[in-house]
């Protein structure tokens, strides 16, 4: 992306789902992670060029996540806004980030673009899954400031 | 055919780095002739460890032990080490764009060469069997080959582009000058030295309808150099089969078969062992895998060998097995690396080394 040319000009823009208080239970370790605690952690990432949420976007969505937790699996498929979108790896960063920071270590990993939704699809899923790209990659420091700019808390 | 928990067991888990580990080399002929066994792994923490064998009796002290931590050289991730044949240096790879090379003088390990041309990220680097050649690989898509002058100088020889994408691993044949690289393109690649040219070139390509269909982690030489095998994203192993003459070109290479069914996610290391004849692998699942070749008694083909898994060991290491390699000589010993930031040592039973 260079300049001000932005890469989906005008995004839809939707409304945010209710946050759900979850009840509190007296031993959280034994609670098993589901989906709607996964989308928690990812849907107020920031987009990379927009003032918005990955949830606003409906880049994430709770049905979009898979989540085995005795198998220690976590499946993210995410919906780049456009067809085209060079910053489907960097939303795909942003996502897998957040979840190795907020999941036990124990959970395995995988991020997909959602079917049909990106022209490079089979590229950018390869790109995400491995594990030397990834780490290399938030070893680049313009890469890691724009991953911790959509991973910080917003006002929005 | 046992799968049987038991059959393997951790002699020690060496703790120090504070990142994942992602590679460990043992030392050549350590643990023979008077050597102590030693072990180099690096790490995420842009560092080197290495762990040396204490053979005293001393029952309060730990078998294995940090003796040196080799760091200040590269500014981000160790990716590979490799001792030369002599076990005299040691190169790493690094993230940063750069290859070192330290020196063992007495014990102390000094950098004696800083290796740059590497527009970014060095991924693998390997010695070649008289400990001459050097080769590297990188994000680049490019391997370069470097000589050994005389006081240390590393000269680059040769340039080879021919992969499309990420190198992530190169390997030299055990006893003859031809080196192997593994890619993100899906392909393994034969590079030969042209011996009219004295040029450089890609011999083979192994990337056919029986090739493997995702990135290709590691490649291993059993122990004749006659059969390599690869390990892959595709969740498989091929194992290829070269009984012509090594240094001619054309289709040296063949599959001879490929090994699925056994891995859940991603092979990330396999090892031929050059004692025993196993194969190790290590994987996203935590798991280390141990095959052995099997003849069918009853071929009337000549025998062409299966491979099976004869050891599963579930949650070797709490999170992705990232290396595995048996010791060159002790058949028993395998050592491993995790993203766990751990290395651990492992005894295998002597009933399934035969």
């Amino acid at each position: 992306m260079n300049g001000s040319a932005l890469i989906n000009a005008n995004p839809v823009v939707h409304e945010r789902k209710e946050r759900v208080t979850r009840r509190e239970v007296h031993d959280s370790s034994a609670e098993p992670i589901d989906a709607l605690e996964v989308f928690d952690h990812v849907r107020d990432i920031k987009d990379p060029e927009h003032p918005y949420s990955l949830e606003q976007l409906k880049v994430v969505t709770e049905e979009a996540i898979t989540v085995d937790d005795k198998k220690s699996h976590v499946m993210v498929v995410f919906t780049p806004t456009v067809q085209h979108c060079s910053m489907a790896t960097v939303i795909g960063l942003c996502i897998r980030v957040q979840l190795m920071r907020c999941l036990p270590p124990r959970f395995k990993i995988d991020i997909k673009v959602a079917p049909g939704s990106h022209a490079s699809e089979t590229a950018v899923n390869k790109q995400l899954n491995d594990k030397e790209r990834i780490a290399a990659a938030l070893e680049n420091p313009n890469l890691s400031e724009l991953v911790e700019d959509c991973l910080a808390p917003a006002s929005y | 055919m046992g799968v049987d928990e038991m059959e393997m067991d951790v002699v020690q888990e060496l703790e120090g780095h504070s990142d994942r580990v992602w590679s460990v080399a043992w030392r050549p002929g350590s643990g023979t002739s008077g050597r102590p066994a030693m072990l180099a792994s690096c790490s995420g923490d842009k560092t080197v460890r290495v762990w040396q064998y204490n053979s005293s009796r001393d029952p309060f002290l730990p078998h294995w032990s940090c003796v040196a931590v080799l760091d200040g050289m590269h500014q981000r991730t160790i990716r590979s080490c490799e001792w030369s044949p002599d076990g005299r240096f040691l190169a790493t790879a690094s993230f940063d764009g750069t290859i070192a090379i330290w020196e063992n003088v007495a014990g102390d390990f000094e950098c004696v060469a800083s290796l740059e041309g590497h527009e970014n990220e060095v991924k693998s680097v390997t010695w070649n069997c008289s400990g001459t050649l050097l080769a590297t690989c990188g994000r680049d898509k490019s391997v370069w080959i470097w000589e050994l002058q005389p006081g240390n100088e590393f000269e680059c020889i040769s340039v080879l582009h021919g992969h499309s994408q990420d190198v992530k691993m190169v390997l030299w044949h055990p006893c003859e000058d031809v080196l192997v690289s593994a890619s993100y393109d899906n392909s393994i690649k034969v590079w030969i030295e042209d011996k009219d040219t004295e040029d450089w070139v890609c011999a083979q390509t192994l990337s056919d309808s029986w090739g493997h269909t995702s990135t290709v982690w590691t490649v291993s030489f059993d122990a004749s150099g006659h059969r390599l095998v690869s390990c892959s994203d595709d969740l498989t192993l091929k194992i290829w089969d070269s009984r012509n003459n090594l240094r001619s070109e054309g289709n040296l290479w063949k599959h001879l078969c490929t090994v699925s069914g056994y891995h859940d996610r991603t092979i990330f290391s396999v090892h031929w062992s050059k004692a025993s004849g196993l194969i190790a692998t290590g994987a996203g699942d935590d798991c280390i895998r141990i095959f052995s070749e099997e003849f069918n008694e009853e071929s009337t083909l000549g025998g062409d060998p299966t491979y099976k898994m004869i050891l599963k060991k579930e949650r070797a290491h709490t999170t992705d097995v990232n290396c595995v390699r048996w010791h060159p000589q002790e058949a028993s010993l395998l050592a491993s690396a995790g993203d766990d930031g751990v290395v651990k040592i492992w005894k295998v039973a002597s009933e399934i080394l035969h």
